[in-house]
């Protein structure tokens, strides 16, 4: 896995190894660079790249983990992203999903909108505030090793999970999902629940 | 017969069991109380209590892709903070049926409920939301039960505002 001018890990390196031999694993890509990371590690139906909505990546997954409990469910989003629906953090400690990962990709900045710096570039703790919330496996990652650990993690069943990957900030080119959402959650539902779930 | 002025909780519960709601959503309101009661003791409900109101539009997005159905509760106070989220059911294209308890508007006491309450329909239809209201005990059922079905058959969020005038002003003894 490759490191970046920081030191850091590459983003794409990082979600690569996390959906490498996904099995089931349902994955929804928090808005922005996220989204494009999914995208290049395979355009599937069972990602869910999000084009909007931020804030609310983290609850999206707790929806879908409780709809499917016997599916891994990764959220695989970023800092801006995250600290934007901080809250949900206590919503899903409370409700324990087993099945459910929540992976931040902390560059530390708002990539889309001109790398201006987040409140993590200030020191701010995502997995200190997930672990307050009361999320039992809280994980600061920041090398290889520990982002195969988190992998098979993600595929124990055993979360809540919450990890802060701390990656390299230089953008990576763009792989765009389609833009159409409609095709976007059709695709996924057909994905899980066959096209039994165009007559829901 | 029961009292339609006691009962409409118990009929919204009965709808919510007709329409196979298993995830509901919500910030609790006074005028929900005697639902979510409803809601808890059902084990094939889970009920979750959201820090703020948007996050709801996420999880029933995340239930809807899964193939769960769900309902979100809350205050119209509530609903100033679902605004811009409201673009996740609309641009995909799936259900969120929205069940709005109002605040400042009919004999409101509290100043600080009148700018949302005498707003919320007008932002929700801004932001592409089919609005019925029930303002008469009567009309809960109804309205609930159109709301709920206009949004799986349609898929796009919709709402039942639930009048104050059918809950009553909370007046603080005044």
């Amino acid at each position: 896995m490759r490191t970046g001018p920081t030191g850091k890990l590459l983003r794409r390196d990082v979600v690569a190894e996390l959906l490498r031999d996904r099995g089931g694993l349902l994955a929804i890509g928090g808005l922005g660079a996220p989204a494009w990371d999914i995208t290049a590690a395979g355009d599937v139906p069972e990602n869910l790249p999000l084009w909007g909505g931020m804030g609310a990546a983290a609850m999206m997954g707790l929806g879908l983990a409780l709809a499917q409990p016997s599916r891994p469910v990764a959220v695989i989003t970023g800092d801006g992203e995250m600290l934007m629906g901080i809250g949900s953090l206590a919503t899903i400690a409370v409700q324990r999903p087993r099945n459910l990962a929540i992976i931040v990709l902390d560059n530390e900045h708002y990539g889309e909108t001109g790398m201006q710096e987040t409140a993590t570039r200030h020191g701010v703790d995502l997995a200190a505030m997930a672990r307050g919330a009361g999320i039992g496996d809280c994980r600061l990652v920041k090398t290889a090793e520990e982002v195969t650990a988190l992998r098979e993690a993600i595929h124990a069943g055993a979360g809540p999970l919450f990890a802060q990957v701390k990656i390299d900030e230089a953008p990576v080119p763009l792989v765009l999902p389609p833009r159409e959402a409609s095709i976007l959650q059709a695709r996924m539902r057909e994905a899980i629940m066959g096209p039994a779930a165009h007559l829901q | 017969m029961p009292d339609a002025t006691e009962d409409w909780p118990d009929q919204i519960y009965g709808l919510l069991k007709e329409h196979d709601i298993r995830q509901v959503a919500l910030v609790p309101d006074a005028g929900h109380s005697r639902l979510i009661k409803r809601c808890l003791a059902d084990n094939d409900m889970r009920v979750v209590t959201l820090t703020t109101e948007e996050e709801g539009i996420g999880m029933l997005f995340g239930a809807w892709l899964g193939g769960e159905k769900g309902v979100l509760l809350m205050q119209s106070s509530g609903v100033g903070n679902c605004i811009n989220m409201l673009s996740v059911p609309i641009a995909h294209r799936t259900p969120l049926p929205m069940i709005v308890t109002m605040r400042g508007d009919y004999g409101e006491f509290n100043p600080f409920q009148v700018p949302m309450g005498n707003a919320t329909q007008q932002v929700l239809e801004a932001m592409g939301t089919l609005v019925k209201r029930a303002d008469a005990p009567e009309d809960v059922a109804p309205t609930v039960n159109a709301t709920l079905r206009m949004a799986f058959n349609t898929y796009r969020p919709t709402a039942t505002l639930i009048g104050q005038r059918v809950i009553g002003a909370k007046t603080f003894g005044k």
